[in-house]
């Protein structure tokens, strides 16, 4: 097919609609098209609240990897607004300067409805832009929710971004972001407060039991590139020690284990309810259950049976 | 079902986005995804952020006057690039200009004060997922069947 065919030699215009049929479901033939294409990019997640200037580093970061003459696709997730399904992407504006760059192909995404930071998506977008020969992969996500199982799933070197004015890092801490950090930015280095954040931060990684990697604490000024070349270092470092302690292998296992339980659970919810679940039968069942005739576990059972018997 | 993706965009030098961002908001509110680019955009930057988001349609806010050079350019830029991708637009535009521009190949011009609903209402009917950029419209269609 043409389609994969420009895809695999990186025509934008076929990165953006394969995205696209990934996005809205139909795209498995071409991800199975293209899967013997992927496993060269590195993946780097970018996570934090909303305001700590994400997209800003995530441009700064591109334009450093760029003049070491990468290719960088980025991905911005957004949260779907759960009342209208709609979503406002912005995070374009902070990314002015790259989108005409030829080796950058950045993409909007927004959550449609998945808890978590992340679309359930992501990671078979960023599929699509490792078989179009990006190097690096960057995606920003709002630090909210399960966003930690979430960028685990994706990343290979995991962000956060504080910023002095997003309040307390105990706070963070206790949302469970500083736990999946590989790197630690505390942006805004221009602002009052960053240094004793900072310091703070610092300590409190000092008590931490230390294992392998040690947790670089770094301070930004996305705004004017100042503490990106340590940044980028510190990625470097990072993705070195992945390779070095074989923890890259663990954790592409450990992906690869997820997305297959991942696709089965949604397909078997989709036969589910597309197929086997007759909704009179269902009502039958349901008025049984509110009688308290039966328990709804054993009609839960009695329907798995039936569809594992090809129902 | 498939979701309609938007990109507003503000090209030129005019200075506030009020008006582009109470437009991105209402489509936002009815459903779509929205694609905000910022001010201060170039013609070839908006392009080419439409092309990589893949979008159903692009909504350009322009009160600098320049509208005569932004349409024609973005178009042209649209044609070189083979992406199929309709252009509608809003702000101060006279009369007659609207009609050179929309037999240029802008689909749609609204005037200032235009209720959103009325906007809301023209992509929903007009573009969603019918027009698609590139080579593979069939694709988009039959997604939208599904
Ligand atoms: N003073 C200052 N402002 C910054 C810095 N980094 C980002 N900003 C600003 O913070 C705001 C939010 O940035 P953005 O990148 O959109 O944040 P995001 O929501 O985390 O993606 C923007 O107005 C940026 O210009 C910084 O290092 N210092
Ligand atoms: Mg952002």
């Amino acid at each position: 097919m043409d389609l994969i065919k420009n895809l695999l030699k990186g025509d934008k215009l076929s990165i953006a609609r394969v995205i696209s049929q990934v996005e809205d479901d139909t795209g498995y033939d071409i991800l199975d098209r293209i899967y013997p294409y992927t496993g060269n990019a590195y993946h780097i997640g970018i996570t934090g609240p909303p305001g700590a200037g994400k997209s800003t580093l995530v441009n700064a970061i591109a334009k450093k990897l760029l003049r070491e003459s990468y290719k960088i696709g980025i991905i911005a997730v957004d949260p779907t607004s759960p009342f209208s399904g709609g979503a406002l992407l912005g995070d374009r504006i902070r990314m002015g300067d790259l989108s005409l760059q030829k080796n950058v192909f950045i993409r909007s995404m927004a959550t449609r409805g998945s808890l978590g930071g992340l679309s359930k998506k992501t990671k078979d977008v960023a599929l699509v832009l490792d078989a179009a020969g990006m190097d690096y992969i960057l995606i920003e996500t709002v630090g909210v929710g399960q966003v930690e199982l979430d960028i685990a799933q994706v990343c290979d070197t995991k962000i956060v971004v504080l910023v002095p004015e997003s309040g307390d890092s105990i706070q963070a801490m206790k949302a469970g972001l500083l736990e999946i950090a590989d790197i630690v930015v505390v942006n805004k280095g221009d602002r009052e407060g960053s240094d004793s954040l900072l310091i703070e931060l610092k300590f409190a990684f000092d008590l931490k039991p230390k294992t392998g990697w040690r947790v670089p604490i770094l301070k930004t000024i996305a705004t004017d590139d100042s503490g990106i070349d340590e940044l980028v270092k510190e990625i470097g470092n990072h993705k070195e020690y992945l390779e070095k302690s074989d923890e890259i292998k663990k954790l592409q296992k450990m992906r690869i284990l997820n997305q297959i339980h991942e696709y089965i659970e949604t397909e078997i919810k989709r036969h589910l309810r597309e197929t086997v679940i007759d909704d009179k039968e269902l009502d039958r069942y349901i008025e049984k259950i509110m009688e308290r005739k039966v328990s709804p576990y054993k009609i839960a059972r009695k329907i798995m049976e039936n569809m594992l018997k090809g129902g | 079902m498939r979701k309609i993706r938007v990109l507003i965009g503000k090209p030129g030098l005019d200075g506030h986005d009020r008006g582009a961002k109470v437009v991105a908001a209402a489509l936002r509110d009815a459903g779509m995804e929205v694609i905000y680019t910022g001010l201060h955009q170039t013609c070839e930057a908006i392009v080419e952020a439409a092309i990589q988001e893949d979008v159903d349609v692009i909504g350009l806010s322009i009160l600098s006057g320049a509208h005569m050079t932004i349409f024609p350019r973005v178009l042209k830029l649209l044609k070189e690039r083979k992406a199929n991708i309709p252009v509608i637009g809003g702000g101060i535009i006279p009369q007659d200009d609207v009609k050179k521009l929309e037999k240029m190949g802008v689909k749609k011009i609204f005037g200032p004060g235009t209720p959103t609903n009325e906007i809301v209402e023209w992509i929903k009917n007009n573009v969603g997922g019918k027009n698609s950029p590139g080579q593979s419209t069939k694709s988009k269609k039959s997604r939208k069947q599904k």
